[in-house]
């Protein structure tokens, strides 16, 4: 097929991902309306659900749901439609790189496409491990206006590499950054459902966890998203080193690399520090991936730098 | 298990993390000189004692122990790594000395008022700065500060025997009993060490406690950190690079002389350049022709030179992605453009000038823009400013442009002006730009008459009788960067270190694990050291292997449990 077919079929496929996460996102945000016309769940039923639930009131069992209220229908309509949105998202993103013949993720376009897959990915996959479902407003929001401004401001057609790409470097440290925004963006959820928790619980917000294990989880979140930044940066050092002649040259890009690993440096001292933990350093970790965003769009598009591959 | 059982004293304990230090009995209880030692406001250090009236008076001593706690504290170092990301802000805004040296002149031209303030703030050179160094340096005081008594502590608790068995473990993680009694403390000592604990006898009971390495990990991360700015401090003292352009076929030799830009360490030693000459033979550039959306996009930089080293010589090749390493130098890649060979003839038709002059490109389609200064041979100074275009394409407006980026169809489009080129006044001028200050233009702009065209081998006449000017043949240059860091490899060392240290710091989990027997049975209990999500699931699976199903049962734990748990039992009693 030639590649511009394939183009086509893959923007097809991220228009339908596109539709089906509206659909789940709508299933989820009845779902949390739902739940939050029940004002109050009665004591009784909770009491239940608390003793009946196998693991759930022994603390930080990871193998336990984190939410103790019963799965609403509306949230399991919700996830199978995510899921469902994910394969064709990832089958996007798949022809995309057949199409360009190469990884998806040389311009901002399709950073973004596979950036996207890989949170909602790791929302996904992390059904397998714990339970994070109340996140699917959240999740399947984000995926909706994040793949929505990307193919409609930075989608450009399949171009061949220009030389300082055609390296491994390309797929290891891009890919690698994509992780890291994927795990932090998770985390970042966490952090946020955090604050709204310690500030209001009614309605839904009561079906969550408590802020303290919305803390925890964010924490661990963030940290292996802060570890693969790390190695983010220093790859990016390497392939500097291999392409312009030095490992490190605050242009503009790198510049924001560093601000967002300092403050995610920042944001890990805080939770264990004695006044730090708790709202303030959830604070850190939202500020930190603001960054990550402001880098992706701001500083690509308007800011002049060596790393001038928007595509755009 | 049953919600009915747990018979915590004390009222109910809003959800908190302050689980752990505020319940002060077992907190002091498990506390002990192995943990790692922490900055007074630590979320595991103990709390301050509340402070009393007005105190003391400090002596000189006294504020200085007072201002060292500040400096060292974990709040400090948040709010000087917050100021050092927020610090690093203003270099990506305003363009860099080091990085954009044209953007700076740019910038300095357009905004005269606000150039005392850019310089009053060394906004051109931020990361050398004052103020971002004080910040940095404050940063890495404080960072030694911390981690010198954390690595003496480190130090002697990896010697120190795991602590003493608390007294009571019922309030501890995953607490749980199985059957049996002391003689089977030799077993479950012996499984402990198999996980990898490191483990002591305190009576009736074992005491474990394993992870020593994430401490180990975090105080190695924080040294990397510091070994980094060091090393790299010092690799830019030593090193040097330099810049040279050169036309193919044509060669230079690594002196300090032969390059355009040059910028070394302050302990450079210029007698150290090794020394070896290199020829540009040919630079070979692929670009697409024939995805529609990416014609004369770039697709392949290759340059191939000869290069000499003792008396001999070799074929080598510099790709954008693949340095050349020659001695300790690298030799890159950085730029390519077109210099037209351009010769001019006096009327007489005696050749006065013929040179290859690198033009430099403007765009992606390679329009370069290029000088020629010849100040003698002719009857008046002349100066040839104007535009090469390796394939010209005209627009509505007549204007010439190219419209791709190799040699299809070569055009030479000069003005010409006559006059004072400035070169005897001693001030040093750059080989690209032409003062027309002194001058008067003859050929192209306001002129009166046509900018000088000259298509390959084409030749015209240039006004005023002065001459020709003859478009004799084009040929690639490339940039050639060399690059001497001795540091480099040290730096990926270190920077393979701070990966592993952290992923060490940050995922090993540290924890203790006591069984004790107690009542004709054993009784098993954990105490995270740091995050650990992982503890009660290491209890379980200790008391699986010393027999029992790991389902905990008749425990007064719950208390820790409930801590983190959001709908925990709903009533106690
Ligand atoms: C150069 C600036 C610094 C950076 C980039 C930095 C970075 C980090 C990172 C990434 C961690 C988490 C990973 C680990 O545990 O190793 C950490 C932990 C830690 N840092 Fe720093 N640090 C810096 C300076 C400091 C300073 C000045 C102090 C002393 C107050 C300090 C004390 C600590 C402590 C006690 C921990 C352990 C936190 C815990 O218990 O989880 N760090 N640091």
């Amino acid at each position: 097929m030639p590649a511009a077919d394939l183009d086509s079929f893959s923007l097809l496929l991220v228009y339908s991902a596109m539709a089906v996460y509206t659909l789940a996102f709508i299933a989820y945000a009845v779902d949390v309306a739902r739940r939050s016309a029940v004002r109050s769940v009665p004591a009784a039923a909770r009491e239940l659900v608390g003793a009946g639930g196998p693991t759930s009131a022994t603390g930080p069992d990871p193998s336990a749901p984190l939410a103790p209220a019963l799965p609403g229908r509306g949230a399991r309509i919700g996830f199978t439609l995510t899921v469902l949105a994910w394969v064709l998202h990832l089958g996007g993103a798949l022809l995309r790189g057949l199409a360009a013949g190469r990884v998806p993720w040389a311009n901002m376009y399709e950073f973004a496409l596979t950036g996207v897959a890989v949170i909602v990915g790791v929302f996904v996959l992390s059904r397998l491990w714990k339970d994070l479902n109340f996140l699917g407003v959240f999740m399947t929001g984000i995926a909706v206006v994040f793949l929505g401004t990307a193919t409609v401001n930075y989608y450009v057609a399949p171009t061949p590499l220009p030389p300082a790409l055609q390296t491994y470097w390309l797929v290891i440290h891009v890919f690698v950054a994509t992780l890291a925004t994927g795990l932090m963006g998770l985390g970042t959820g966490l952090s946020v459902l955090q604050l709204i928790k310690e500030r209001r619980d009614n309605g839904f917000l009561r079906s969550l966890p408590t802020p303290v294990q919305l803390e925890d989880l964010a924490y661990r979140v963030g940290v292996i998203g802060f570890i693969f930044w790390t190695f983010t940066l220093i790859a990016g050092a390497i392939w500097a080193e291999h392409a312009w002649g030095r490992y490190w040259g605050w242009d503009t890009k790198e510049v924001w690399t560093f601000v967002i690993w300092v403050i995610y440096a920042g944001y890990i001292h805080a939770r264990a520090t004695r006044g730090w933990r708790g709202s303030r350093s959830a604070w850190l970790q939202i500020i930190g991936f603001t960054a990550i965003i402001f880098n992706f769009t701001i500083v690509n598009q308007f800011f002049t730098g060596l790393h001038a591959y928007s595509g755009l | 298990m049953s919600p009915s059982s747990s018979a915590g004293p004390g009222p109910e304990r809003a959800p908190s993390d302050a689980a752990a230090s505020d319940d002060a009995a077992s907190f002091n209880d498990t506390a002990s000189s192995n943990d790692p030692m922490r900055p007074d406001d630590h979320v595991d250090a103990p709390a301050p004692a509340p402070r009393s009236g007005s105190g003391p008076k400090l002596g000189p001593l006294g504020w200085f122990r007072f201002f060292w706690r500040q400096l060292t504290s974990m709040r400090t170092a948040i709010v000087l790594l917050l100021l050092l990301a927020v610090g690093a802000i203003p270099g990506s805004l305003v363009p860099q000395r080091s990085s954009d040296p044209n953007g700076v002149l740019q910038v300095r031209a357009e905004n005269p008022d606000l150039v005392w303030l850019y310089d009053a703030l060394s906004l051109h050179e931020v990361y050398s700065s004052p103020w971002f160094s004080a910040i940095y340096i404050l940063l890495f005081t404080s960072l030694v500060g911390c981690v010198i008594p954390r690595l003496a502590h480190h130090w002697k608790a990896m010697r120190a025997k795991p602590p003493r068995t608390p007294a009571r473990l019922s309030r501890l993680v995953g607490f749980q009993t199985v059957p049996g009694d002391a003689s089977d403390l030799d077993r479950a000592e012996r499984s402990l060490r198999k996980l990898g604990y490191r483990t002591a006898r305190y009576g009736d009971s074992v005491s474990a406690e394993r992870g020593y390495l994430r401490e180990t990990g975090n105080l190695l991360f924080h040294i990397a950190l510091l070994a980094m700015i060091l090393v790299v401090g010092l690799g830019s003292g030593f090193g040097y690079s330099g810049q040279r352009l050169i036309v193919e076929g044509r060669s230079f030799a690594n002196t300090l002389s032969s390059y355009d830009t040059f910028d070394s360490g302050q302990w450079f030693d210029g007698a150290s350049l090794p020394a070896f000459s290199v020829q540009l033979d040919d630079l070979e550039v692929v670009y697409e022709t024939e995805n529609p959306n990416a014609i004369g996009a770039p697709l392949d930089f290759t340059a191939h030179l000869s290069v000499t080293e003792d008396g001999a010589a070799r074929g080598e090749q510099i790709k954008v992605n693949e340095p050349l390493a020659i001695d300790n130098a690298d030799l890159y890649l950085i730029s390519n453009g077109y210099a037209p060979r351009i010769s001019v003839r006096d009327a007489e038709g005696t050749v006065v000038y013929d040179e290859y002059t690198p033009f430099l490109a403007q765009d992606d389609l390679m329009t370069s823009l290029g000088v020629m200064k010849l100040p003698g041979g002719l009857d008046e100074q002349l100066g040839l400013r104007g535009f090469f275009y390796p394939t010209a394409g005209q627009l509505d407006t007549g204007a010439f442009t190219s419209v791709y980026p190799d040699l299809a169809y070569p055009l030479l489009s000069l003005q010409a002006f006559t006059g004072d080129l400035g070169l005897d006044a001693g001030v040093p001028r750059s080989v690209y730009a032409l003062e027309t200050d002194e001058m008067t233009q003859i050929a192209g702009g306001d002129s009166g008459t046509d900018a000088l065209t000259l298509e390959l081998g084409q030749t015209a006449e240039i006004p005023g009788g002065l001459g020709t000017i003859t478009f004799e043949d084009v040929r690639r240059y490339g940039v050639i960067e060399v690059h001497v860091d001795y540091t480099q490899i040290a730096v990926f060392w270190i920077a393979m270190t701070i990966v592993v240290s952290l992923l060490g710091s940050l995922l090993i989990p540290r924890r203790r694990l006591w069984v004790k027997a107690a009542g004709g049975r054993l009784e098993l209990a954990g105490l995270a050291r740091g995050e650990d999500p992982a503890l009660e699931r290491a209890v379980d699976e200790l008391a699986k292997r010393l027999g029992g199903d790991g389902e905990r049962r008749a425990s007064e734990g719950d208390a820790a449990a409930d801590a983190v748990n959001p709908v925990g039992p709903g009533r106690r009693e």
